[in-house]
């Protein structure tokens, strides 16, 4: 299960939107094993692309140092699909490398209405989980 | 003096868990011969026929070594590397 604040998924969704039809993409770091999400970091898509997402190797060089230092971990990683459904696609599922991770999809398909699922992908299997949206933590 | 090697989370069952490890050689190419000596297997992980895997980040001393040579990238005691899977997809 995911349980994120309200603000972090607002800011995701902002993100998501600003970017249309281009997918945006970026992370919610926090403390090193609490799996709990708290600091948003939109990044940029090097791909700049409607079907595809990268983090610029750079940008991703400088982030993971940052979370190093600050005993941090990508508990987040989301990225939007702008045509289709809030769902891993072949390629993310190829691709994901951070089994630990809540991998978040939304869609920007619809103008009114937003999808926001979340995900484990672990060794090619996608499994989606329950998101529980909170105002805080507490 | 060696040549540190940082691996991601998902590599280190190739290492027993260990974060970092060392190596040594001349060039990218072959400190990741050398390391697969050691962790069998992690080279296959890094490199393909066609040279280093796509979606594959590999950085000496913080540089994308896409930008410098590649595989041909030369390496020295005291240096760093650090792997990192791309976070990519469509």
């Amino acid at each position: 299960m995911l349980t994120i604040e309200r603000a972090l998924v607002d800011q995701i969704v902002a993100h998501a939107r600003a970017d249309h039809p281009d997918e945006a993409c970026g992370i919610v770091a926090g403390p090193a094993g609490s799996d709990r999400p708290v600091r948003f970091v939109a990044m940029m898509n090097a791909a700049r692309s409607p079907t595809f997402y990268e983090f610029d190797s750079m940008e991703q060089l400088k982030l993971w140092n940052e979370m190093d230092d600050r005993d941090e971990e990508a508990v987040v990683i989301y990225h939007s699909h702008t045509a289709t459904e809030a769902y891993p696609s072949r390629t993310d599922i190829a691709l994901a490398a951070e089994p630990g991770a809540h991998y978040v999809l939304v869609s920007t398909r619809d103008e009114d209405e937003v999808e926001f699922r979340s995900y484990r992908i672990v060794d090619g299997v996608v499994t989606e989980e329950e998101v529980t949206i909170v105002d805080s933590y507490a | 003096m060696a040549i540190e090697v940082r691996i991601p989370t998902i590599l280190r069952n190739l290492t027993g868990g260990d974060k970092a490890v060392e190596g040594k050689g001349g060039t990218l190419g072959e400190l990741f011969a050398d390391l697969d000596v050691r962790h069998p297997g992690l080279r296959d992980r890094l490199v393909d026929d066609k040279g280093l895997r796509k979606f594959v980040n590999v950085y000496l001393n913080d540089e994308d070594v896409r930008f410098l040579a590649g595989l041909e990238t030369e390496v020295a005691d005291g240096d760093n590397v650090t792997i990192l899977p791309a976070v990519a997809g469509g």
